[in-house]
């Protein structure tokens, strides 16, 4: 461009990072041609971000890549990243990634009156000219600050100097830098002023007792950008996975489909069945009879010829199994038959985005047309509270992106009544919500059923009894004076306490 | 290595960016300290400009660097040589420990 200023493109080309969810916060990628400055604490992930940046372009794009490493040695970061399923050093044999290895190297040395960082920009310059290379990281700056300690202007000069030559190549750079807490000043050299188009903030939370990892575009240069952290995790043989929240548009078409509950008579009180696409919330104290309605959600989507796929992270599948063939309900034979997969995890063996891909999977894997989960409670103790919001947006979008219909369990803390925070996260983003509650009746206790709210259909207002045997739920007759124990978990307040 | 009647000349490296301000003066202050250290060592000199592939071999990031890479690990004075006090300390170092 031949204008007298630098002018901001409308549309600038975009470079994937390969970090999928990533480039869809930033509009398809970083900036072509652009410096983007990735700050972390140790730990966070920078490596693993910058690194998948070069594996991408070289794997995907066709972009050779020239890696500039000022911590760990070449050989290192080749061991150290094959687990991602990157093959670093196959694609430096195949001249298609060149390091420049800047990390610390056995020598004596002094530094007397003044100096730039010409070599080190020479050698970048020659090794982007050997592989032809697109992309350029540099990690981590913080090594180079720490090598010149005395000179620290000096280093933030020259590299402004070296990411305005880089730039003027037409590369694409991304430098890595460290950062001293999460929440703090964006770098610890606080060099991104100068040299950054573009600032990406990895952070490495510790809350309850468990990491969460979170991504955040914090600028963007002459470009629109979806703002506030993501959580990602990282995974061997793919590198960082990012989970996109905003980026979810409420684009799913609704299905005017009905499916079977598994009960009649529950499917006569919902008009009809469960709408194909639609995620209903179980919510009761237990022993109400929840799982008992997961089982027979599944057995009936099984025998009207569905797939249908269990998400268990109370009870084992011996449980589930024995609990199934107390009500008349033979899961194992289902199982057998293909038309059922039944998966137990426990909540604390990975974190939550973890599970969301592991869900995912399962999904694409066997492509159930109904999931049950049981239950939403127990994922919610293992992560903070933003944390168990975000994974129910992202799997609520995702199922009903795939139109499948999903049945959720919430245990109810208090026996009669009330609310758990699950509910509260939830019953925005369901479809249906059916409450099992205990109602006291003259000197009995019993179990009543209502259904709360049903998007898009008419529904049964009414309480129901119900009554298990051996053959499963029966629903009974409309309870007529039930004391106030259902309260309504659309609001804050779970109101007065029942009379 | 046996060392022999005639003293080994040690060849020591200058690396420069082209001609710049500080590898200017990095070149005047070669030939003065080659003056002064009675033809201890021999002082050559690098364009990294030039030749990029010896900086990236020697592990060099900033110019001027004058370095000695037959020691192990390599010695290396980064800056413009002005100092030459403590340039010559270095190199009579380096002398001194040569007889060992």
């Amino acid at each position: 461009m031949s204008g007298p200023g630098p002018l901001i493109t409308p549309t600038l080309e975009r470079v994937q990072t390969g970090v999928e969810a990533f480039d869809e916060l930033v509009m398809g990628g970083l900036p072509r041609g652009r410096t983007t400055v990735v700050g972390g604490t140790p730990g966070s992930g920078k490596t693993v971000f910058a690194t998948q940046f070069l594996a991408h372009g070289i794997a995907h794009d066709d972009e050779a890549g020239v890696f500039v490493t000022f911590e760990e040695s070449p050989a290192d970061i080749e061991a150290n990243l094959s687990g991602f399923g990157w093959d670093l050093a196959g694609w430096r044999e195949a001249g298609r990634l060149a390091f420049v290895d800047a990390s610390p190297n056995d020598s004596d040395e002094m530094v007397v009156g003044d100096f730039d960082l010409s070599a080190l920009l020479a050698r970048v310059l020659h090794a982007v000219d050997a592989v032809g290379a697109k992309r350029v990281v540099l990690d981590s700056l913080a090594q180079l600050f720490d090598h010149f300690i005395a000179d620290q202007t000096l280093v933030r000069r020259e590299l402004f100097r070296i990411s305005s030559a880089l730039k003027q190549a037409g590369l694409t750079v991304l430098m890595t830098a460290e950062r001293n807490s999460e929440y703090g000043e964006i770098t610890r050299h606080r060099f991104e002023e100068f040299v950054a188009d573009s600032v990406v903030i990895l952070r490495n939370v510790l809350g309850r007792e468990r990491r969460r990892r979170t991504i955040e575009v914090l600028k963007m240069r002459g470009s629109r950008h979806v703002e506030g952290e993501a959580p990602f995790t990282m995974l061997a043989g793919r590198g960082i996975v990012a989970v996109p929240l905003s980026s979810l548009r409420l684009e799913q078409h609704s299905s005017s489909k009905r499916v079977t509950s598994g009960n009649a008579e529950l499917d006569a009180m919902c008009g009809g069945g469960f709408f194909r696409d639609s995620v209903t919330l179980v919510s009761g104290a237990t022993g109400t009879g929840k799982t008992l309605l997961v089982t027979n959600y599944l057995a009936g989507g099984v025998k009207a010829g569905e797939r249908a796929l269990l998400m268990g992270f109370e009870e084992s599948r011996g449980q589930l199994f024995r609990n199934a063939g107390s009500w008349g309900v033979d899961l194992e034979a289902m199982e057998a038959q293909g038309s059922l997969k039944v998966v137990c995890l426990y909540p604390e063996a990975q974190s939550l985005p973890d599970h969301l891909l592991t869900i995912q999977g399962l999904i694409e894997e066997f492509g159930p047309d109904r999931i049950a989960v049981d239950s939403l409670s127990a994922l919610e103790r293992i992560a903070p509270e933003s944390g168990f919001r975000e994974f129910l947006i992202s799997l609520t979008s995702y199922i009903k992106k795939h139109e499948i219909a999903a049945l959720c369990t919430a245990t109810s803390k208090s026996l009669v009544g009330g609310q758990s925070a699950s509910e509260q996260h939830i019953s925005t983003l369901t479809d249906s919500i059916i409450l099992l509650r205990y109602v006291q009746q003259q000197h009995a206790m019993n179990r009543g059923l209502m259904i709360l709210k049903m998007r898009g259909s008419e529904h049964s207002k009414d309480i129901r009894e119900f009554a298990i045997d051996g053959q499963g739920m029966h629903l009974g007759v409309a309870v007529s004076s039930a004391p106030n124990v259902f309260g309504d978990p659309a609001q804050d307040d779970p109101g007065p306490a029942s009379s | 290595m046996t060392d022999s009647v005639e003293r080994p000349r040690r060849v020591l490296r200058l690396y420069v960016a082209g001609h710049n301000a500080a590898a200017q003066r990095a070149r005047e202050n070669r030939l003065r300290l080659l003056a002064a250290s009675h033809a201890i060592a021999e002082i050559e000199v690098v364009d990294v400009l030039e030749q990029p592939g010896l900086a990236e071999a020697a592990g060099i990031l900033a110019t001027p660097t004058l370095s000695d890479e037959t020691r192990h690990p390599p010695r290396r004075i980064v800056g413009d040589l002005s100092d030459h006090a403590r340039v010559l300390s270095f190199l009579a170092i380096r002398s001194e420990e040569e007889k060992r």
